[in-house]
């Protein structure tokens, strides 16, 4: 999490002397390559490069950024360097982002296809597939959006009906989609459509890639409770997609939305792109007079201390239990619940210590706190995650 | 740091505390010890020793295991889940730590004990009913070559039973620690009559005269030995209360497996469904803030506190959390004597207020935290 760093908490990261010479050699490139205006340790909505044809750098440094990393595969460090990756294994990764973070680098390129399609596609994807969509992602030309839930469709997600008839060798598609992170913006979608209505739900539906210029695909972006307007309604009238585009078999993409699913829970939890303000909640108490003033703000402030800090190290440990080829598989509902909750809970927290100074637009914390709201509902609601972990994990019944 | 995973050899540790404890020491040997008014088993400390438990901290030079403080939590986590009775916080975590930062004769001699069971040691160190380890008013007046301690004790883990105390006073220096034995002339033990059924006492010091050999380190400098001692125990302390919360949730997940009523298992009712399934994953967070703490005791112990005090916060809250659910999701029969989970609860609270409580570990955290 942002402000909260391990070196702090629980002592240097070191992967041994055998990295010595990486690490030499990655901060000798980070140092001649990273612009200075890339070094704020910037990572709000507003600092973020997402990429793709309609994307407009917000300054020339950013695009250099970009450019440079692209070159070294830095912008998908772990991917293999055949689809854009620099092949790093995870200790050699984890050195990368401890030398950006040393000097504030900020991250030259975040997006869906990175965090989400992108491992979906390494595992379930053809060679084909993989050679033709990853490299794009990786250099930030294509910018993805995830059309999973359905105005019918939220926590039933398996229930989804946009539905994709059989024409042969393509698909027609019909229906709609809504929760389209940036649809708008967006130059393709992963989407997962009704292919079989028959079958049991889990077992009628596809995971579908369309581009979003093909006729009939329409975006509206709908606006939220934070003023921001960062989801759409999809809609899909006669849309036609060639069954190329299927990821993985035919009728069997629940399988990847719920591989996908896991990686964008994580993601969440991790910090991702939504959790709001990164203001430490040290920091905001100490320099607030509520903060310094009010024991009950503080009392709850230091309870959601504690939590934060025994989540940061769960986000170590399955980390390092991932590495060992325990995966993490279904406790990621557990990270993305846990992850959420405290983050919904820190910025009420600061909403609260800043008192009348947060109650404007602008600078405040305001629009970070109601943004945070959807944290628990994105990617899987808390009580879906909990339901999740009382079936897999404690095997509870029904 | 080392990985936040359990090692190998972890692993076969706790394996065979587990192993060792269902025969030894299950929650039913604590029920007949209760029942029959003990609250010490020394043959059983003496079996620990044997299999190198009581030297788990001590060097090897002084025959010890010196598995180190992971270690040591793992076995601690495995006597959390049989709610164990043994002098093990006080003597092979606490005391071994403690003692070991002098590497002289006598000390080393004392180890040696340690490890072999011969010695057992109680802490002696909180004067009110909150831990306050730097709250001194027992008085270490200098007499000749040696001191005249005065005062009062409350709260002294394994205070009845243990060989010898390490007692913290207050000097016209400073805080001063000293290393008696239990049964010196002008000390006096009240046993307490303790809900989790275990040894403990309040002391009275009525002009004890103690030699100047007694006082371990230099005059001021208690509080600097003690620290790592207590933030040891803090930890392991940390680690049985999350195995007696392990322990507590799987008795809890059993029974909503198998208890019927309208008709069907409990357990397939949400609104019990969702309350356990967030009970673990407050012991998920709980278990690695104890993992962590173990990592660094191991290797930085002095920049350990901010760990220790995570740890040990959140296991006083989910060990808290884990027994009150328990009762609460069995109903009646969790309200009964007859059932183990009251053992749980009753020991749950006692290690909740020992060595700081939720709110003294959150304290620290703040404070290092920038609050």
């Amino acid at each position: 999490m942002a402000g909260v760093r391990r070196s702090k908490v629980m002592g240097e990261v070191d992967a041994g002397r055998d990295y010595a010479e990486f690490r030499r050699e990655v901060r000798d490139w980070l140092e001649a390559n990273c612009p200075p205006e890339m070094r704020d340790g910037a990572a709000g909505e507003d600092s973020i490069c997402w990429g793709g044809t309609s994307w407009t750098f917000t300054c020339a440094a950013q695009k250099t950024w970009l450019d440079r990393c692209v070159e070294r595969g830095f912008t998908v460090p772990t991917w293999p360097r055949a689809y854009g990756g620099a092949g790093l294994s995870r200790d050699e990764d984890k050195i990368l982002k401890e030398e950006m973070q040393a000097i504030g680098a900020r991250s030259p390129l975040d997006s869906f296809g990175i965090w989400m399609l992108g491992p979906a596609l390494l595992k379930f994807g053809s060679e084909e597939q993989k050679l033709h969509f990853l490299p794009p992602i990786a250099r930030g030309e294509i910018r993805w959006c995830q059309g999973y839930s359905e105005p019918g469709a939220g926590s039933d997600l398996a229930g989804v009906q946009t539905h994709a008839a059989d024409q042969g060798d393509t698909w027609l598609v019909n229906g709609q989609k809504i929760w389209t992170s940036y649809a708008d913006r967006a130059d393709w979608i992963f989407a997962l459509l009704r292919t079989d209505r028959e079958a049991k739900k889990h077992l009628g539906i596809s995971f579908v890639l369309m581009d979003m210029r093909s006729p009939g695909i329409t975006t509206r972006p709908i606006q939220l409770i934070s003023g921001a307007s960062p989801f759409c309604e999809t809609f899909f009238e006669n849309v036609e997609v060639p069954k190329t585009q299927v990821v993985g078999t035919i009728n069997r993409g629940w399988d990847v939305a719920k591989y996908l699913l896991t990686h964008e829970r994580e993601m969440i939890s991790n910090g991702g792109n939504v959790m709001g303000s990164g203001r430490a909640l040290g920091a905001v108490l100490s320099d607030s007079d509520t903060g310094q003033s009010d024991p009950v703000l503080r009392g709850d402030a230091m309870r959601a201390e504690v939590d934060s800090l025994a989540l940061e190290m769960t986000l170590e440990r399955y980390k390092d239990q991932a590495e060992g080829g325990q995966g993490v598989g279904d406790a990621s509902a557990m990270l993305k619940y846990m992850g959420t909750e405290l983050n919904k809970q820190r910025l009420e927290l600061i909403m609260a210590a800043d008192g009348a100074d947060g109650l404007t637009w602008g600078e405040s914390a305001a629009s970070s706190w109601l943004r945070t709201k959807a944290n628990s509902i994105e990617g899987g609601t808390s009580e879906v995650m909990l339901s999740i972990i009382s079936r897999r994990i404690l095997n509870l019944p029904g | 740091m080392a990985k936040l995973i359990q090692t190998e050899e972890e692993t076969l540790l706790s394996e065979a505390a587990r192993g060792f404890l269902s025969k030894f020491a299950p929650v039913s040997r604590l029920r007949e010890m209760r029942d029959a008014g003990e609250c010490n088993d020394p043959e059983l400390w003496q079996e620990m020793a044997a299999a190198g438990w009581a030297g788990v901290l001590v060097p090897e030079a002084a025959e010890g295991s010196d598995m180190g403080h992971a270690a040591a939590h793992v076995l601690a986590r495995e006597m959390g889940r049989n709610l164990t009775v043994s002098p093990f916080l006080s003597t092979a975590v606490m005391a071994a730590t403690l003692l070991r930062q002098f590497r002289d004769e006598t000390s080393m001699g004392k180890l040696k004990q340690i490890a072999s069971g011969a010695l057992t040691y109680a802490m002696a160190i909180d004067e009110s009913a909150k831990h306050s380890p730097e709250r001194v008013e027992l008085i270490a007046e200098k007499r000749g070559n040696g001191y005249v301690i005065n005062g009062k004790k409350r709260f002294v883990v394994d205070g009845c039973e243990a060989d010898r105390i390490l007692v913290l006073a207050k000097s016209n220096d400073g805080l001063c620690l000293f290393d008696l034995p239990n049964k010196s002339k002008g000390i006096s033990q009240e046993p307490l009559a303790m809900i989790d059924s275990r040894d403990a006492a309040d002391m009275v010091f009525d002009d004890v005269e103690v030699s100047g050999e007694a006082l371990l380190g230099e005059v001021g400098a208690g509080y600097a030995l003690l620290k790592p001692a207590l933030e040891a125990g803090q930890a392991a302390l940390a680690a049985e209360t999350t195995g007696l919360a392990e322990a507590a949730f799987d008795l809890t997940t059993d029974y909503l497996k198998e208890r019927k009523q309208f008709g069907i298992t409990i357990g397939s009712f949400q609104a019990l469904q969702h309350r356990a399934a967030h009970l673990w994953c407050e012991i998920e967070l709980t278990q690695s803030a104890v993992l962590n703490a173990g990592r660094i005791l191991d290797e930085s112990p002095d920049q350990a506190t901010l760990a220790v005090s995570v740890a040990k916060a959140r296991a006083t809250d989910t060990a808290q959390k884990s027994v009150q659910e328990g009762v609460q999701m069995h109903g009646g029969i969790g309200m009964t004597d007859a059932f183990d989970m009251g053992f749980y609860m009753k020991r749950a609270r006692v290690a909740a207020e020992w060595l700081g409580d939720y709110g003294y570990h959150a304290g620290q955290v703040a404070q290092l935290r920038g609050f």
